[in-house]
């Protein structure tokens, strides 16, 4: 049986499945990161004194890496856009693009994390670092589910442009939208644990 | 594909490119904040105000909420209210008398 509502509209929703799904998918991920944003306040208003980010971690670094993850949203959404023209070479070349810039980020972190051990700083160190390790990773394996499904549509995911362009098109949107989620919640993160 | 549609894709993509230069823009300007070392309270206040707007920039243009069917902000609507409830808690846990002093 075929998946109902992949390129036309269902008309009590006025969305494709496909979106309304990954909409309620990132609601339930706020709330995820959310929980893990009220423990922080909770934990930093009740210590006796609290680090700034920039005692401890590397703040250059940091902004290469922000710099990094909004281009990577900006050459997704270039990706769908060129999709909506029927361009599929530059498709490729900016989901491409796309899926390169999450690797940086993820080689940037992983020198960021592994200088971090290497000085004895570890999450049961404190509670910053504690904060910080639990936060960034699990934003960071985020980057790496996203990169897989990118990955996926710019290889043998592809395959599905020659048969049903529309649903293609609105596949890669989805996981775009999750992309931009993903750099959103860095967004935050970022002035949260490296600034203040 | 109509021109029309083209016409409205080329538009789009102008966009992106001045959301992708403002948010370049508000990352230096988060940066060079910091370096101010303000007040905690005024940091924070700072710091939270240009991630909102750049998150906000993020979510209406790229995620293109600016134009989006009714039922998604539904459901975005329900999220915020539970979300803000979450980030209430430990102002809640402060002013009840519950917090806990060594």
């Amino acid at each position: 049986m075929d998946i109902p509502y992949t390129v036309e509209i269902r008309r009590d929703t006025g969305l494709t499945n496909g979106k309304i799904g990954i909409w309620l998918f990132l609601a339930s991920e706020v709330m995820l990161f959310g929980a893990l944003f009220a423990s922080y306040i909770l934990i930093r208003t009740g210590a006796p004194s609290w680090p700034r980010g920039d005692t401890i971690l590397n703040v250059p670094l940091a902004t290469f890496n922000t710099i990094v993850l909004i281009s990577s949203s900006v050459t997704m959404v270039m990706a769908w856009a060129s999709l909506m023209r029927g361009r599929f070479g530059t498709f490729r070349m900016y989901m491409g693009a796309t899926v390169l810039l999450g690797f940086v980020f993820l080689v940037v972190k992983y020198f960021e994390y592994s200088h971090k051990f290497h000085d004895g700083l570890f999450p049961s160190t404190n509670n910053f670092l504690a904060i910080y390790f639990t936060l960034t990773g699990l934003h960071m394996l985020h980057v790496i589910g996203g990169m897989a499904v990118n990955a996926y549509f710019w290889g043998p995911g592809a395959k599905l442009w020659k048969t049903n362009p529309v649903w293609f098109t609105n596949r890669v949107e989805n996981s775009g939208l999750f992309w931009h989620f993903v750099d959103l919640v860095w967004i935050f993160l970022f002035p949260t644990l490296y600034l203040l | 594909m109509t021109s029309d549609h083209a016409a409205d894709i080329d538009r789009h993509v102008r966009i992106y490119i001045t959301v992708f230069v403002a948010l370049m823009v508000l990352t230096i300007v988060t940066v060079a904040v910091s370096y101010l070392h303000l007040p905690v309270p005024m940091a924070v206040t700072v710091a939270l105000l240009v991630a909102t707007v750049k998150g906000s920039l993020v979510a209406c243009y790229f995620m293109h909420l600016i134009s989006e069917k009714k039922l998604i902000y539904a459901v975005l609507l329900l999220t915020v209210v539970f979300f803000a409830a979450l980030l209430a808690l430990p102002v809640v846990t402060h002013s009840s008398g519950y917090w806990i002093h060594e």
